[in-house]
């Protein structure tokens, strides 16, 4: 298989890879799914007036014992199962996408200037990265989010669960971006049209944004795939720990962890069920990223 | 003032007294330790003893059933946040089964110095089996993407080619000369993944009730005992120094031209 060299290849060449394609109907799906939540979940699971707790822990419609209003059964405070996993699944992509659009903003600008301009602003700039590297985003959110929860009432916390994870985690891994970047920029100033604007008279600005970042796209592509995956991960690992969305307002994993406390007593659905829409979203985004960095990346590895 | 304050008394070993335990935090994390040690130890013997061999052959034999189930397997594997591995494993053999315990660490024995193991008894194998799967099965699908990566890399350089030339035996050409090569990068990478490593015995720790320092961490949190939680993260920055020292070391180990190796990889 020949690596495509454009995004238009791209696109022709999905169409020849049935797991690509199967991973993207997948993603799609999700995504649309959580996007007409309000609209398609038989109920509002933030809203406490339609809930009624005696519905609790109902199994889903195809065990014994269930209760047909909920077809996927109910969770620890008798919400829907289905509405709250959309609503999860809602979350769980705004914390990943915001994560790593603020990651990408970051990254891209740094990267860029450092590239751009070399010499001693690249000098430290990438050493700021690799100071940021060196701490395990996961760590860092955790310590991070643990500090925001003692210092804030637990009111204010949840309130703001949402952003402040986007803020940990997004800040957190930019230099993922920033070093990408500046590689593909070190290559490209150097080629002969960077050159002729420059000749043209054209500032650094407009050389950078206009000129120089649109040929590093791919590779900015091929990482956010696998920073969505991450950031959908680590939002979930945070959640699970209680560090992250509150269960009033519960992401992906805060419903497994709600759901683990009842797995001894036979509940498995609670858990089950959110843990299967996670890893299919992140299988999605995890076979999309692989495929695109095979298609996109020239040193592309034949097996 | 009060940080001068601080770092005067860490140097002589005093972290300041958890507000929980009314105990110096320093003796509750070295209390905790071996648990943790135990665990992480554990995992990484299957981490090393699963991908090497995988990712070897993955490489070796591309086209292979094996290597591409290993592969696709690998995928999954990344995919499964390290805490779903572990409350599924539970369910499957703690809840379904009631084959293997799912919370603690069983039956200790002293070792040595106040070092509680689990590993001369029966029953702390038992215990450590599920965590111990749990906390390697995020990473083995790492190392043996990396490893076979490496290694089909360096299977296409001329000096292996030069040594099937030679007519050495394919197994000596595997082992010596291109696994060897293959081991430089993935040593930088075990260093880094380190961190990532301690965060997720925090998620292993917590979902297994594991009394290791990860869970005291968790809990020093939710209960806001501040000289707890600074002890934790000066006890792994400890750690992280003294690990990514041995692996600069380790480097020295593997490749004796270790300088210019790194010039040429720039």
């Amino acid at each position: 298989m020949k690596a495509a060299s454009s995004l238009s290849g791209a696109a022709s060449a999905l169409a020849q890879d049935k797991v690509a394609l199967v991973s993207l109907a997948i993603l799609l799906t999700l995504i649309a799914m959580a996007l007409l939540a309000p609209w398609i979940a038989p109920q509002n699971p933030y809203d406490p007036a339609a809930i009624d707790v005696l519905d609790a822990e109902l199994p889903p419609a195809w065990v014994a014992g269930s209760d047909m209003r909920f077809l996927l059964g109910t969770d620890t405070q008798g919400r829907d199962l289905l509405s709250t996993i959309l609503y999860g699944l809602r979350a769980s992509l705004t914390i990943g996408l915001g994560a790593v659009a603020l990651q990408a903003m970051l990254g891209v600008l740094i990267g860029t200037f450092a590239g751009y301009f070399g010499g001693r602003l690249d000098a430290a700039l990438m050493r700021l990265a690799d100071v940021q590297l060196s701490f395990s985003t996961l760590m860092v959110a955790i310590v991070l989010l643990a500090l925001l929860q003692g210092l804030f009432s637990t009111e204010w916390y949840h309130r703001y669960a949402l952003v402040s994870l986007i803020l940990v985690i997004g800040v957190a891994e930019w230099p993922q971006y920033a070093r990408t970047v500046r590689a593909s920029a070190l290559a490209e100033r150097k080629k002969e049209y960077i050159e002729a604007a420059r000749v043209l008279g054209f500032g650094p600005l407009r050389i950078m944004f206009r000129h120089l970042l649109p040929n590093c796209l791919s590779p900015i592509l091929v990482i956010s795939t696998l920073q969505v995956a991450n950031a959908i991960i680590a939002e979930a690992a945070l959640s699970f720990l209680g560090l992250g969305m509150p269960i009033t307002k519960p992401s992906l994993g805060a419903l497994i962890s709600s759901g683990f406390e009842t797995l001894f007593s036979g509940a498995w659905w609670i858990s089950a069920l959110p843990g299967l829409a996670l890893v299919l979203l992140i299988l999605a985004v995890n076979l999309l990223g692989d495929w695109l960095r095979d298609t996109l990346n020239p040193r592309h590895y034949r097996g | 003032m009060q940080y001068g304050r601080f770092v005067g008394n860490a140097l002589r070993g005093d972290l300041g007294t958890s507000y929980f335990f009314k105990e110096p935090a320093l003796d509750v994390i070295l209390e905790k330790l071996p648990a943790t040690i135990e665990l992480v130890l554990c995992a990484s013997v299957l981490i090393l003893g699963i991908s090497v061999p995988c990712g070897m052959f993955a490489a070796v034999r591309p086209r292979h059933w094996l290597s591409r189930s290993a592969m696709g397997l690998s995928i999954l594997g990344i995919s499964v946040p390290v805490f779903l591995t572990g409350i599924l494993l539970i369910y499957l053999f703690s809840v379904e089964l009631n084959w293997l315990p799912s919370y603690g660490r069983g039956l200790t024995r002293p070792l040595l110095l106040g070092w509680e193991t689990g590993l001369l008894t029966a029953d702390g194998w038992l215990h450590l089996l599920l965590p111990s799967v749990t906390l390697a099965s995020i990473m083995v699908p790492l190392f043996i993407r990396l490893i076979r990566a490496e290694m089909l890399e360096v299977l296409d350089t001329d000096f292996v080619r030069f040594a099937w030339a030679k007519g050495l035996r394919p197994g000596r050409i595997w082992w010596v000369h291109a696994f060897r090569n293959t081991l430089l990068p993935v040593i930088t990478v075990g260093g880094v993944q380190l961190g990532t490593m301690v965060a997720y015995t925090i998620l292993t720790e917590t979902v297994f009730q594991w009394p290791g320092v990860g869970l005291l961490f968790l809990e020093a949190v939710t209960r806001a005992d501040t000289p707890l939680i600074t002890a934790y993260l000066l006890v792994v920055g400890v750690v992280f120094v003294v690990t990514n020292a041995a692996v600069d070391l380790l480097y020295g180990l593997v490749n004796p031209q270790v300088k210019l190796a790194q010039v040429g990889a720039a």
